[in-house]
Order: structure tokens, then C-alpha cells, then sequence
């Protein structure tokens, strides 16, 4: 149990800098993800928090300690990495009791442990097996153990599910999110799948080149995204963006051809805005239903439970999610409605988000 | 599974491998025959047939204090050779594992040594190994006497296993760099996560997974300072002093080729031939069992 702050942090190699100055506070027993594409500083910000890589300015303190200048051993931390990093050589429970026998503990006690790691991950049939008989959920698993073993303050998690296939992943997912339930333990976990970072985040940073994007609950990130690249990187599929500008009576679209009636409250007319709206927030109509903007239909992806259907809307490419039984036709015309309060409005310079339009919607405290 | 070529009939495959198996004939099996042959009956020094002489030519040898002692000078030399040859290497290859800057040029440069031919590296060395004007004219300034390889026979060794390894130590270290690399970085960094230090970290995970690699090593180092060592014993010491350092291959030579003890030779070959088998099976019995192949 240990909360993490850090402060400033950036890695610059020899002439690239790659992390910019990064703030985050993650309190004791708090499971952070960090999401973000692949290149973004993740995992280099999860690196220099075990220690594996230098810090190049900024401080990082582990229960109230700088650990800047410690060692990965003296930092309690344990990790899981990306391709699980099982000792091949060794037995699972040699891997599993690895740091304990470097620590020195007595051979009774440390078989103990590992008897007791094994049970609660369901390995005990396992532990004289070398990791190449396991399966990658097994060796999954042995990782888990190997950084539970030790009691650590904080766990930290490199990707660990990103090479399991798709259901394995699922279950995978649950099985640690009740761990952390019954560890209790500050974790940080690093991925590029939104998914997972929905479902396992107490609390998501979003990341995008070196730098945060966004902290807040999985619900904050989804429902009020605080850049343009949060709004895209988030959600499935990905949230439909349009150029637009300010006008008199409201905004107008793609170069002008579209016009939506929106209360324009404190922007200057002439001010360039990209407006998002969800896929899933948009509702079919027939074409020419007042108040709905016409479009044709390009594509319908069924999925089951619903369908994801790509529309033209005049050369931009839209998609709208909908559990309707719909089944438009390609080629055939439809009408999108949706409402004001769905509409996200992101400066077209910055990147972030403008809330003048819904002056009524409450800016949650972090 | 792997995709393999196979060919519809055996003749085809047969014509595949009859150059190679023409070249191993005529340089391997045939000579070796010879040499069998030879070594079992008496040959004359100026021709005119052979005498059989069944295992004659073995008991003499056997029976011959000059040749238990050639014995033990070449087990001391491939022993301690072997060993000072991979030590070496291997702290070398461990230390620029830690990707210095220039580790690229490193594996070049130190290539080159075992491009060098052993007569050529062994006259050099008897340059820089010589007790009147070499590097060890220096010591031996400070103190008199001290190195003499012309006169004292553990100079005259100490002399044949440097030149030896220093030869060896630069093929040694492309392997050993080349298996260390090959492990993960994430396992080195997750025993560093478990607590591991950089010394027990060697020894718990990178040495275990590089035994393959050592073990081919040590076969490869052991049949080679048996086989190797000719051209360096000749130029730096012939087998001197007072057959100090007259290693098998190089009795061979001179019993055949001096002596014109033909036979005898062949004789000397066949065991050397024999020592090498058996203690490369040995090898293969008692250590590759405590390899770990991943």
C-alpha cells in the first residue's frame, strides 16, 4: 500500500525527448491505467517508475520517498511485463520464489509462499513445470505471482494481457481486477486497448505524445473528453469528428454546406471548431425529417446485438451505432438526428475542449 | 512444424550429397585409413613395401616415457588454454553486453585474431615474449632470471598457451556476445525487479542460458588445442626445452617427419585421433546434461 507522486517527470534520450513533463498523484490502493497509443511514453513513464529507466528530470516518490536515485529492488515495486519474462530455465515455482530466495528467506518458509501464491492463482498443479509446458494464460498467471510473492507496495503491469488471445483476455481481465480487490495494492497498469482501460481503471490517464491528455474516472473520460484526441482514442467506433466554423444563428458545417442550430454562448462568429457527436448518440430518421441532417449510406457492419453503419455526410466519413433492426441499404438515403447535449466542441487550433455551448453541464473535480 | 523439401526419389538426394561426401572421402576417410594402416605395420624410410607388424608400433609408443609426457604437456595445454580462452572471453563478452558505445566495432577487431595464422600470431609472440628484448625484457630488468622460455620449460609453456588464447579469446567472445544478446532484456530487468544484483544476476539467469553456447565452446576449444597448436609450438619453441612443450600434434611431426619414424606416427595420430573421440564423447555424456536448451 503505497501512493505514487509524480512530479515534472520527462525522458529525453540522446537527442528525443519522449515523456514532457508529467504530473500524476495515484493515492494508496488505487488501480491507475495508463492508456494511450503505442509511442506515447506509457511505458517509458511505468519504466521509470520501477526503475528500469532513468529519470531524466522531475522527481517520483513512492509513499512520500524520492526514489529517483534507488534501485528497482529498493523501490518495492513488482511488475508484470509485456511478454511475462519467465525465467525459462527455472521451474514455475522457482520463478515464482525467485525473489525471495535472492532476499534469503529460509527454504521452509519460502516453499510456504509459494504453496500459498500458487493456491490463490490456481497453479499448484504447475509448480514443477518449466515455462515452456504452460499455456500463455498459465504463464500469465506465474507472473502474477512472481510480483505477488513479494508483497509489494505497488504492482505495476506493462501491457501483460496484450499477448493473449481475445477471450483469454477477458477472463484475464477479471482475474486481475479481483486480485487488486483482495491484494488491495496501488497498481498501475499500462495498455493501448481502450477496453481494457475502461474496465479495470479506478482512475484512466489518457496519454498522447509525452504528455497526459487526461485524468479522470473511465465515465469522465468517455462522457467529457478534454481534447480532441481523448474524444477519437476513446470509445468504439471512434467518435465522429466534423470541421466546423461559428456562424450567426449557430455552426456551420464542412465548408459550409450543413448548418446546425446550436446556441453559440461567448464565441465569436468566425471561430473554427471540430465538433463530435458519439456513434452512439446518433439516432436514423427518414431522410428529410425536420432537423435532421440527410446522408447516404456507405457500409453496414452488423455486430449481433446492433449495427455500426458508415454514412457519407457530403464527403466526410460518419458512423452512427444503432440496436434498432435497422438495415439500410447502401446506397439509400437516411437522416441523422441527435441532440445539442451530445455534441463535444473542441477548438480547431488547440485540441481542447470548449464547454461555452453547455454552460449547464458540471465540471467534475479530479 | 516446419515445411521440409523432400525429394520423390533417394537416387536424386543421393547426387546432393555426392561432392560433399567425395570431399570428406578423399580427406578424411581415406588418409585415416592410411594412417590405420600404417600404423600397424612397419614402413620403410627410403620405400620398398611394408612389414606388418600388427600392434607393434602401440606398444612401443605406450611403453615410451617421452610420449606419457607428451601426453601430459598437451592435457595441460588444452586444459589451461581452454580455460584461460573462455574465462577471458566471456568476462570481456559480459561487460560489453552492457551495450557500451562502439560495441559493433568491438566484435570486429576482435574477430581478427583468429583470422591471424598460428604461425604468424606465434612469431609475433615470440617478439613480444622474447627474454632479451620483448615486453618481458622488462621484467626480467627487475628481476633477473625470471622469464626464459628457452631455457625453462613452464616458460616455454606458459609461452604456446598464451599465444594459444589470445587466438581463441576473440572466437570465444563473438559466440558468448552473441548468446548473451540473444537473451530477453525484460528477464535480465524482471530479476532486477526481484532484486537481483548485477553479479547474481550472471549467475542466476544469464550464465544458465548461455550453457549451450559454453558447451560448444569447450568442445570446439578443447579439439582445437589439441589440433590447432602445431604452428605455434614449432615457430615459438619447437617442443623445447627438453620436450617441455612437445604437445602430441607436434610429436607427430617431428617423429614422422624428422625422426622418419613413419609408423610411429601414424601410431602417435591414431591415438591422438582416439584421445579426441573419447573425451569429446565424454564432454557430450557428463556436461551437455547440465545444459539448459531453451
Amino acid at each position: 500500500m503505497a501512493s505514487i507522486t509524480i512530479r515534472d517527470v520527462y525522458k529525453s534520450y540522446a537527442k528525443m525527448q519522449v515523456v514532457h513533463g508529467v504530473n500524476l498523484d495515484i493515492t494508496s490502493g488505487e488501480f491507475v491505467v495508463i492508456l494511450g497509443p503505442s509511442g506515447c511514453g506509457k511505458s517509458t513513464l511505468l519504466r521509470m517508475i520501477a526503475g528500469l529507466e532513468e529519470i531524466s528530470g522531475g522527481t517520483i516518490a513512492i509513499d512520500g520517498t524520492v526514489v529517483n536515485k534507488l534501485e528497482p529492488r529498493e523501490r518495492g515495486c513488482a511488475m508484470v511485463f509485456q511478454n511475462y519474462a519467465l525465467y525459462p530455465h527455472m521451474s514455475v515455482a522457482q520463478n515464482i520464489g525467485y525473489s525471495l530466495k535472492v532476499a534469503g528467506v529460509p527454504t521452509a518458509e519460502r516453499t510456504q509462499r509459494i504453496q500459498a501464491v500458487a493456491r490463490i492463482l490456481e497453479l499448484e498443479q504447475l509448480l514443477d513445470r518449466k515455462p515452456m509446458a504452460l499455456s500463455g494464460g498459465q504463464r500469465q498467471r506465474v507472473a502474477m505471482g512472481r510480483a505477488m510473492i513479494r508483497e509489494p507496495k505497488v504492482f505495476l503491469f506493462d501491457e501483460p494481457l496484450s499477448n493473449l488471445d481475445a477471450k483469454l483476455r477477458v477472463q484475464m481481465r477479471s482475474e486481475i481486477r479481483k486480485l487488486h480487490r483482495r491484494l488491495n495494492a496501488t497498481s498501475v497498469f499500462v495498455t493501448h486497448d481502450q477496453v481494457e482501460a475502461m474496465t479495470l481503471a479506478d482512475r484512466l490517464v489518457v496519454m498522447n505524445g509525452g504528455r497526459v491528455e487526461q485524468v479522470g474516472t473511465p465515465g469522465e473520460i468517455y462522457s467529457l473528453p478534454a481534447s480532441r484526441f481523448v474524444a477519437t482514442f476513446v470509445g468504439a467506433p471512434a467518435m465522429n469528428m466534423l470541421e466546423g466554423k461559428v456562424v450567426l444563428d449557430g455552426l456551420s458545417l464542412l465548408g459550409g454546406s450543413r448548418r446546425l442550430a446550436v446556441s453559440r454562448a461567448g464565441l465569436p462568429v468566425g471561430t473554427k471548431v471540430a465538433v463530435g457527436i458519439r456513434p452512439e448518440a446518433v439516432r436514423l430518421v427518414a431522410p428529410g425529417t425536420p432537423g435532421a441532417l440527410n446522408a447516404t449510406v456507405d457500409l453496414v457492419e452488423e455486430l449481433g446485438a446492433g449495427r455500426v453503419v458508415y454514412v457519407d455526410l457530403d464527403g466526410a466519413a460518419f458512423s452512427v451505432m444503432t440496436s434498432e433492426a435497422v438495415h439500410p441499404a447502401p446506397g439509400s438515403a437516411v437522416g441523422l438526428q441527435f441532440s445539442e447535449a451530445d455534441l463535444h466542441f473542441f477548438s480547431s487550433e488547440t485540441g481542447s475542449r470548449l464547454d461555452v455551448f453547455k454552460a449547464s453541464v458540471p465540471v467534475p473535480a479530479l | 512444424m516446419e515445411k521440409r523439401v523432400t525429394f520423390s526419389r533417394w537416387s536424386i538426394g543421393i547426387l546432393f550429397a555426392v561432392p560433399q561426401l567425395i570431399l570428406i572421402f578423399t580427406f578424411f576417410y581415406w588418409p585415416a585409413g592410411q594412417a590405420v594402416y600404417w600404423s600397424l605395420t612397419l614402413q620403410q624410410p627410403w620405400g620398398g613395401g611394408n612389414i606388418w607388424v600388427g600392434l607393434d608400433n602401440f606398444r612401443s609408443i605406450l611403453s615410451n616415457a617421452d610420449y606419457w609426457n607428451s601426453i601430459t604437456a598437451s592435457l595441460t595445454f588444452a586444459g589451461i588454454s581452454t580455460g584461460l580462452a573462455m574465462v577471458i572471453a566471456l568476462v570481456l563478452a559480459t561487460l560489453t553486453d552492457r551495450q557500451l558505445a562502439g560495441s559493433r566495432l568491438y566484435r570486429v577487431v576482435l574477430i581478427w585474431p583468429y583470422g591471424i595464422a598460428a604461425p604468424a600470431l606465434a612469431m609475433a609472440f615470440r617478439f613480444i615474449l622474447a627474454p632479451e628484448a620483448g615486453f618481458m625484457a622488462v621484467v626480467n630488468q627487475v628481476w633477473p632470471g625470471f622469464w626464459d622460455p628457452g631455457l625453462d620449460g613452464t616458460d616455454a609453456m606458459a609461452s604456446i598457451i598464451v599465444a594459444f588464447s589470445w587466438k581463441y579469446v576473440g572466437y570465444n567472445f563473438i559466440f558468448f556476445l552473441a548468446a548473451l544478446q540473444a537473451i530477453p532484456r525484460s528477464l535480465i530487468e524482471a530479476a532486477a525487479m526481484d532484486g537481483s544484483g548485477v553479479i547474481r544476476r550472471f549467475w542466476d539467469i544469464q550464465f544458465p542460458l548461455i550453457t549451450p553456447t559454453i558447451f560448444f565452446l569447450l568442445v570446439i576449444n578443447i579439439t582445437e588445442s589439441f589440433q590447432d597448436s602445431f604452428g605455434i609450438v614449432d615457430i615459438m619453441t619447437s617442443g623445447g626445452p627438453a620436450n617441455a612443450t612437445n604437445l602430441m600434434v607436434y610429436k607427430i611431426y617431428s617423429d614422422g617427419f624428422r625422426g622418419l619414424d613413419y609408423s610411429g606416427a601414424a601410431a602417435q595420430s591414431i591415438i591422438l585421433m582416439l584421445l579426441i573421440i573419447v573425451l569429446t564423447i565424454f564432454q557430450f555424456r557428463f556436461i551437455e546434461r547440465r545444459v539448459h536448451y531453451r
